[in-house]
């Protein structure tokens, strides 16, 4: 069993290989990334069914990363989970890299669903639910999506389908960090009681704090041990969370640390001395 | 009598044929009735997944399920398909899943429903997605023999399949027919016309008409769009010198467009194009429509004669 403490320690490793990826590349998405890495340390330590020797094994639970800018997130827990090596790490949107600028099935082992284009995941997770109950399989499948990213029509389309078919395979995380591409969602397009529209379209809804380590286990086993009908954990994250000028801030959305807050930041998570 | 079938049929027919594989699944998208899926998810509804009226998710279920070793076959009108295009790019065809999409009722002759169900897009679109086969067969026979091929195919795809009745044209003639060969069905050397779909029957009536003037017509089915059956187009270039196009689809980007760029990198032949003119349609009886739409036997025959013409 590991403790919370070690989970503590593993998402912080995590969020220094993300801040060295945008960092070495002067690209990508810190942002959502450090939302969600509390999130993913936890569930594919404690949680999925995999085989990181084997990433292709047939009846492994699957994760989808439906928010695919997020992918230093992806790439440094598949590193620290031994899919990948730290060495790939470097190879973050570099030319022939197998950790894309969006995570992409035909690059990156490990990776479930080649991602990019925002509200495609949970239907994708949906199909991969339906596979898992036709092969009588006990397998999970996970699918994080962005806060913003339910603004894409076709996640309701999803979300109505899934409770239509009763799949209490299929589990979401929302990384409710509250910003978008270009600033806070409530300036973009305000989306009210978002876990009564979850309810109201049949799914089981419980909402945590997604940086709580212990939140979040306790989350992760209401999503596994919820199999009527599919579930949603709302966490609720800060954007940039763990890195002082980057946390609730939209800039940090799409943007990379200069030299100088690249320095901070390694301070903050203790990588260096100030 | 010419024995008659919709396009649809054969799909419907193909599925059934394929249920025994257990890794076969339907999907559908509140149109089974018309796509003739509906057979399949009577015999087998445990396999069959209703998506509602969502074309967007369908697809990338199709993609969830193709990823986990299923074979999914996803119907919808031709035209449907087409708001699930970005699906289709980036959740099916750049992961190369294979989902297999039937678009029915698709081109003018999908008659009185009038312009917003006719597809006359949707094969020029789909032909631009890196591994995407393109297919629209021309009778009830070629559709249940490819749709059935697909089931081994490694790539995604998206075939065309119309509403109403064509004659039959290839009763006992099932060996013949292959994904990504087109078929001669009659054999001339003065002209070649080359035509998909609903179109089929019709250049071989343009053939018939031109024999009575005293001109021998080579009629091509290219069921099959992309991969395109480059090698029979550079026999044609060889064997008639002039090709004709035609297809019930925008005469930009469709069958057309593929024989038209084929041609120009790798060979040459003065190439008459019957299509639709870059305009939308209206309600009207399918035949009508062939007509409106100027594409119908005659104008097939009219551009056969300019291709000749052009002839150097």
């Amino acid at each position: 069993m590991t403790s919370v403490e070690e989970l503590q320690e593993l998402a912080r490793r995590c969020r220094v290989h993300i801040v060295n990826m945008v960092y070495e590349a002067q690209a990508g998405h810190p942002g959502g990334s450090l939302s969600e890495i509390d999130l993913l340390a936890a569930l594919y330590k404690t949680q999925l069914r995999i085989r990181p020797d084997e990433p292709n094994w047939e009846d492994r639970d699957r994760f989808i990363l439906s928010k695919g800018h997020a992918s230093p997130g992806m790439y440094a827990i598949l590193a620290e989970m031994g899919f990948i090596t730290e060495e790939d790490l470097k190879s973050y949107r570099v030319l022939g890299g197998v950790c894309q600028g969006h995570v992409d099935m035909k690059w990156c082992p490990g990776v479930d669903f080649s991602a990019g284009s925002l509200g495609m995941g949970l239907s994708f997770g949906m199909g991969s639910a339906i596979a898992g109950r036709l092969e009588h399989s006990e397998r999970q499948v996970y699918v994080m999506l962005g806060d913003g990213e339910i603004q894409e029509g076709s996640v309701w389309e999803a979300a109505m389908a899934a409770a239509h078919h009763e799949l209490g395979n299929l589990n979401v995380i929302l990384d409710r960090n509250r910003i978008q591409n270009d600033d806070f969602c409530e300036t973009q397009m305000r989306m009210f009681d978002i876990p009564a529209k979850w309810r109201s379209f049949g799914w089981n809804v419980k909402e945590i704090n997604g940086h709580d380590m212990s939140e979040i286990l306790d989350g992760l086993n209401f999503l596994s041990s919820s199999n009527e009908g599919p579930s949603i954990l709302i966490a609720h994250t800060v954007k940039g969370n763990g890195i002082s000028y980057m946390a609730d801030n939209p800039a940090f959305h799409g943007a990379a640390p200069n030299d100088e807050q690249y320095h901070q930041a390694m301070v903050e998570l203790g990588e260096v001395s100030a | 009598m010419t024995k008659m079938g919709a396009t649809r049929d054969g799909y419907g027919e193909a599925l059934l044929q394929l249920a025994s594989n257990p890794k076969v699944v339907v999907l559908e998208a509140d149109l089974g009735k018309s796509t003739k899926s509906l057979h399949f998810r009577k015999a087998h509804p445990e396999r069959t997944v209703s998506c509602g009226i969502g074309e967007q998710n369908m697809l990338l279920v199709g993609a969830g399920l193709a990823a986990s070793g299923y074979i999914p076959f996803a119907s919808t009108f031709a035209i449907f398909t087409e708001r699930a295009f970005e699906q289709m790019r980036n959740g099916v065809a750049r992961p190369n899943l294979p989902v297999h999409v039937c678009g029915s009722h698709g081109g003018t002759h999908t008659g009185t429903d009038g312009s917003s169900a006719q597809s006359i897009e949707d094969l020029a679109i789909y032909r631009t997605l890196p591994n995407v086969i393109v297919m629209h067969p021309s009778d009830t026979i070629s559709t249940r023999e490819l749709t059935v091929q697909l089931a081994a195919s490694s790539s995604p795809s998206y075939m065309r399949t119309a509403r109403n009745k064509t004659p039959v044209l290839y009763e006992g003639r099932e060996e013949e027919i292959q994904i990504g060969k087109g078929i001669k069905l009659r054999e001339g050397t003065d002209v070649a016309i080359i035509a998909c779909g609903v179109m089929v029957s019709q250049s071989l009536k343009a053939a018939e008409s031109l024999e009575a003037d005293g001109i021998n017509a080579t009629v091509v089915d290219m069921h099959t769009l992309k991969p395109l059956d480059a090698d029979l187009i550079n026999e044609l270039v060889s064997s008639c010198g002039a090709l004709v196009t035609a297809e019930d689809h925008n005469i930009i980007g469709g069958l057309g467009g593929a024989v038209a760029e084929h041609i120009v990198s790798n060979t040459y032949a003065p190439l008459e194009r019957v299509g639709v003119k870059d305009r939308f349609g209206e309600s009207g009886q399918a035949d009508e429509m062939l007509e409106v739409m100027q594409i119908s036997s005659p104008y097939i025959a009219a551009a056969a004669k300019r291709a000749m013409a052009r002839k150097s």
